[in-house]
């Protein structure tokens, strides 16, 4: 086989008979249509691909992979795969649908339609080789379309949802007049860290507040860079003026923030969002008190 | 570029103007220690806001001015830290420590009342009361 094929290398078949050969191949995969088609969406159940999907959703994309795919062959235009893949991630992705997956559909595909080249003529040997030429660089080229439009959908899908999350961030709110709370939750990157020092820092200024609150409760860990960035943000909220009392600290931020060295002098901590506020509070003068007879709406 | 010192009432208030040399700086530093003594003033109040940047230099001064006047007796508090200017600072580990900063002019003066007061209670002066102002 290998001397077979070094042989074909060396010395390729002309273009014009490569686009007859790619004919033939073509009519063969018409002709065929129904029975290969069974066939593929037969191997990837079998091969356990695409379990998010029914068994005849998966029939009917085979069909229109199929179609897309032979017609590919035919013209050497991908346009309109990639943009049917891209349509095809679109709506598999919301489902779990994984690279691997339409990756590995793409290629049984490809490896169906090869056996079926191999049964057709398999007493040509010359002529197998010559087709398998012609099909292989194409099916490739096809394997490769799918594999990258479903990535880069992917990829748009995660970039969304990342722009999502950068808006919804860290709200920074006034409870009482010159308090500030800062309810944090969620995992802390360094630019989401930044973001909310910044925030904070202009939410002080604008709102001219003497006491901060942030509240961590919502935080399961931090690394060592955004534990100093947090210390940081209480230095700086210091500088303008303003305490800041955090709250809400996990075990496992304590032990952060004991590993990198906080001074806790500098840190005013209370053990959750209510004890913070109430100790705002009496740093502002503020003093709630219940009122005897209490509303009966509640 | 020299930074006017007003005095007001107890306090002396010195308002940047501009960014100042490493010269401009020791001379506020100067004329301000020697001020506090000279009106007997209470407090000092810094004022940095139209700094756009505040080197080491210029922390260590006010950090120094703070204490040269705590020495002679008076409180000194910063004030007007622009948002980015104080990170900057956070950052180059300049916190100034030690020194008292409050967000613009009114929350100084208002600082440096209640403290001045508790002094006043402390030494035992307040049942005088805090007498005519200097005119």
């Amino acid at each position: 086989m290998n001397t077979v094929n070094a042989k074909t290398v060396t010395a390729p078949p002309p273009a014009e008979s490569i686009a007859t050969l790619l004919r033939e191949l073509v009519a063969h995969l018409r002709q065929n249509r129904t029975q290969l088609r069974e066939e593929w969406a037969r191997r990837i159940t079998e091969a356990k691909l695409l379990t998010a999907m029914s068994r005849e959703e998966i029939f009917a994309e085979a069909t229109s992979v199929y179609d897309n795919y032979v017609e590919v062959l035919e013209t050497g235009a991908v346009e309109a795969l990639q943009a049917y893949a891209r349509n095809l991630s679109e709506r598999i992705i919301p489902r779990g649908v994984e690279t691997d997956e339409v990756v590995g559909i793409v290629l049984l595909l490809r490896d169906v339609l090869a056996r079926s080249l191999f049964a057709k003529y398999q007493t040509d040997f010359k002529k197998l080789n010559n087709i398998l030429d012609a099909y292989e660089p194409a099916a490739n080229r096809i394997a490769n379309t799918v594999a990258v439009g479903f990535v880069q959908e992917r990829e748009r899908v995660i970039r969304q949802q990342q722009e999502a999350i950068r808006e919804l961030s860290t709200p920074v709110l006034q409870v009482r007049e010159r308090l500030l709370i800062l309810p944090i939750i969620g995992v802390i990157d360094p630019l989401r860290a930044r973001q909310l020092t910044e925030q904070l820092l202009r939410g002080i200024r604008t709102n001219r507040a003497k006491v901060v609150v942030i509240d961590i409760t919502g935080v399961a860990a931090m690394d060592s860079n955004v534990a100093n960035h947090l210390v940081q943000t209480v230095e700086a909220s210091r500088l303008l003026g303003a305490t800041v009392i955090v709250t809400g600290l996990s075990p496992e931020i304590a032990n952060t923030l004991v590993t990198i060295g906080v001074d806790l002098g500098k840190m005013n901590t209370v053990g959750d969002l209510q004890g913070g506020i109430e100790e705002a509070e009496r740093l502002l003068g503020y003093k709630v008190a219940q009122i005897e007879q209490a509303p009966q709406q509640i | 570029m020299e930074v006017p010192i007003l005095k007001q009432g107890h306090y002396l208030i010195a308002t940047f103007q501009a960014e100042l040399s490493d010269a401009d700086l020791l001379r506020l530093r100067d004329a301000l220690v020697t001020q506090v003594g000279k009106f007997r003033s209470r407090g000092v109040i810094v004022d940095v806001t139209v700094l756009d940047v505040m080197d080491s230099f210029a922390s260590r001064t006010l950090r120094d001015i703070a204490h040269m006047i705590r020495l002679r007796g008076a409180e000194t508090v910063i004030v007007g830290f622009q948002p980015e200017v104080a990170f900057a600072m956070v950052q180059l580990g300049l916190t100034l420590e030690g020194v008292p900063t409050a967000l613009d002019l009114e929350e100084g003066l208002l600082y440096l009342d209640q403290k001045t007061k508790v002094r006043e209670y402390e030494l035992g002066t307040l049942s005088r009361g805090r007498g005519k102002p200097l005119s």
